[in-house]
């Protein structure tokens, strides 16, 4: 960026970031590099298509499918695609890994940001922040705490760092009184952060827990 | 690298902020970002982008948001790619802030008004047809894997000055593998042009006793995912190939040994060799008797 920004504000709304990728999609448009309709599409496909409730509706069949549950976490990519979701990128080597009374996972990516893109959609911005990232390995329990989540004492944390081509997501324990519920109210009550390993899935829902999306 | 991305570990940042009802991306510039990086990274590989972003000066890393990375990253990698040269990005950055009529050009064959934006073929993307990114990361599994689940492991303190995926608060501890993964693209090769170079990349488990000391709740553990070069065994395979897990007291006093000496001889033995023989190094540190990584493999291969 030039040094004299701070010229003609009134005909340049734009500066710092904002103006310089406008410049950088400019000159990559003008060179044939990329089209702007299919930079609309993936923005449309990430922002409104792919997301939480995709993780969700994966975790409330293996909820109500003991069967699917078990295919769920040999082969996660697999499991999920029987439901149509597509891998996509961040989730060609998804591994689902499973909360029990006895032990709770959380996902982290300490180096970066990784995250399982086709079922979670992109991560939210405390995913990627240096106040996450840096206590997740070292002080899970606090940082649950950050979050409301108070994990009993003689239940085991496990944190999964995602150092390398591997994704994560957490399958939620399916909560009490729900027996009646469908597939659906199940998927409905199923948050984000429960499927990072942030939060538990609460019924009814909203009970405590903050919702996740 | 030990750069400040690797903040496993590290201490007052604060307490985690959650926004409630986050939107996807907070600003219409990170919304093309994004799509920008998603498409534009034909030329370049994931490893490669990561380098890039862990390069950043660290008080600038810090500062910047997530997008503010990579935009950084794909400028600096288009650029090192000749793909595109600075210039044409402030000419055209100038062009958007002094002409209200400069909107974003039409794709394609837009006639060039600013002579410092000169079209030019993209050669690459004639010869890639694959969407972005879509370099091979995994592959057959069939290759032959150093390690199986249930061995006792430790990961090795080495100190890359490229980039790597070992974390640093890993480094030098005792884990088990849990998971092996199949084998997967050497991050700290393919980052640098020098090959993928596939191996078997495993879950290793650390307790949070071993990894931060003694009066962490015995009931932690961290998983952390780690390529066979980055691993060696705990102990020596014995001649029919079982493996046996080193004594407790053993594993203690090692342990102890490795504290008391410290960091600063190693990190001064790393700095003495060239970047150039990092991988070398690698190799040098495992001729002392550790049967992991490359040359090991080798070896296993032939016997």
């Amino acid at each position: 960026m030039s040094d004299h920004d701070d010229h003609d504000e009134h005909n340049a709304p734009e500066s710092g970031p904002a103006l310089r990728v406008k410049a950088l999609e400019s000159v990559l448009v003008e060179k044939g590099i990329v089209d702007a309709a299919e930079l609309d599409e993936l923005i449309d496909t990430y922002e409104h298509k792919v997301g939480p409730r995709i993780g969700a509706r994966v975790v409330a069949r293996a909820w109500v499918d003991p069967a699917y549950k078990r295919r769920l976490i040999a082969n996660a990519p697999a499991a999920t695609a029987e439901l149509g979701i597509a891998a996509g990128p961040q989730g060609e080597n998804l591994m689902v890994i499973e909360n029990t009374p006895r032990v709770h996972n959380m996902v982290v990516c300490t180096l970066c940001s990784c995250y399982p893109w086709p079922v979670l959609g992109l991560p939210p911005v405390w995913y990627k922040s240096a106040p996450y990232r840096s206590r997740a390995v070292s002080d899970p329990r606090g940082v649950l705490r950050d979050f409301g989540l108070e994990i009993p004492a003689e239940v085991e944390i496990r944190v999964w760092d995602s150092s390398s081509e591997m994704r994560f997501m957490v399958l939620p324990m399916r909560p009490a009184g729900t027996e009646n519920l469908s597939e659906e109210e199940l998927a409905a009550l199923v948050t984000r952060d429960s499927m990072i390993g942030t939060g538990i899935v609460k019924y009814p829902a909203g009970a405590a827990a903050p919702s996740g999306e | 690298m030990n750069g400040v991305h690797d903040l496993g570990g590290m201490h007052g940042f604060g307490p985690v902020v959650r926004e409630e009802n986050e939107p996807v991306f907070h600003e219409e510039w990170e919304r093309r970002m994004f799509a920008l990086q998603m498409i534009a990274r034909r030329p370049y590989n994931v490893d490669e982008l990561r380098r890039t972003i862990e390069r950043m000066e660290p008080a600038r890393y810090l500062a910047a948001s997530y997008y503010e990375r990579w935009l950084y990253a794909v400028e600096s990698l288009l650029i090192e790619k000749g793909i595109l040269r600075r210039e044409e990005i402030e000419a055209a950055a100038e062009k958007i802030r002094v002409g209200k009529a400069a909107q974003a050009p039409a794709p394609g064959s837009a006639p060039t008004a600013n002579g410092g934006l000169e079209s030019k073929p993209a050669p690459w993307l004639a010869k890639s047809a694959r969407p972005g990114g879509a370099v091979k990361l995994r592959f057959d599994p069939s290759f032959k894997a150093g390690f199986k689940t249930g061995q006792r492991v430790m990961a090795r303190n080495i100190n890359p000055e490229g980039h790597t995926r070992i974390p640093r608060y890993a480094r030098g501890h005792r884990g088990v593998i849990r998971h092996d993964w199949g084998v997967f693209v050497f991050p700290d090769t393919h980052a640098h042009g020098q090959g993928a170079n596939p191996e078997h990349c495993y879950s290793v488990e650390f307790t949070a006793r071993e990894l931060w000391g003694e009066e962490h709740p015995k009931n932690e553990r961290v998983l952390v995912d780690l390529w066979e070069s980055y691993l060696e065994a705990e102990r020596i395979t014995a001649a029919d190939g079982s493996e046996r897990a080193g004594s407790k007291k053993a594993a203690v006093t090692q342990r102890r040994a490795r504290a008391s000496k410290g960091r600063a001889a190693v990190s001064a033995r790393m700095k003495k060799a060239p970047a150039k023989a990092r991988l070398a190094r690698v190799g040098a540190a495992k001729a002392k008797g550790a049967p992991a990584g490359k040359s090991a493999k080798r070896a296993r291969r032939t016997r």
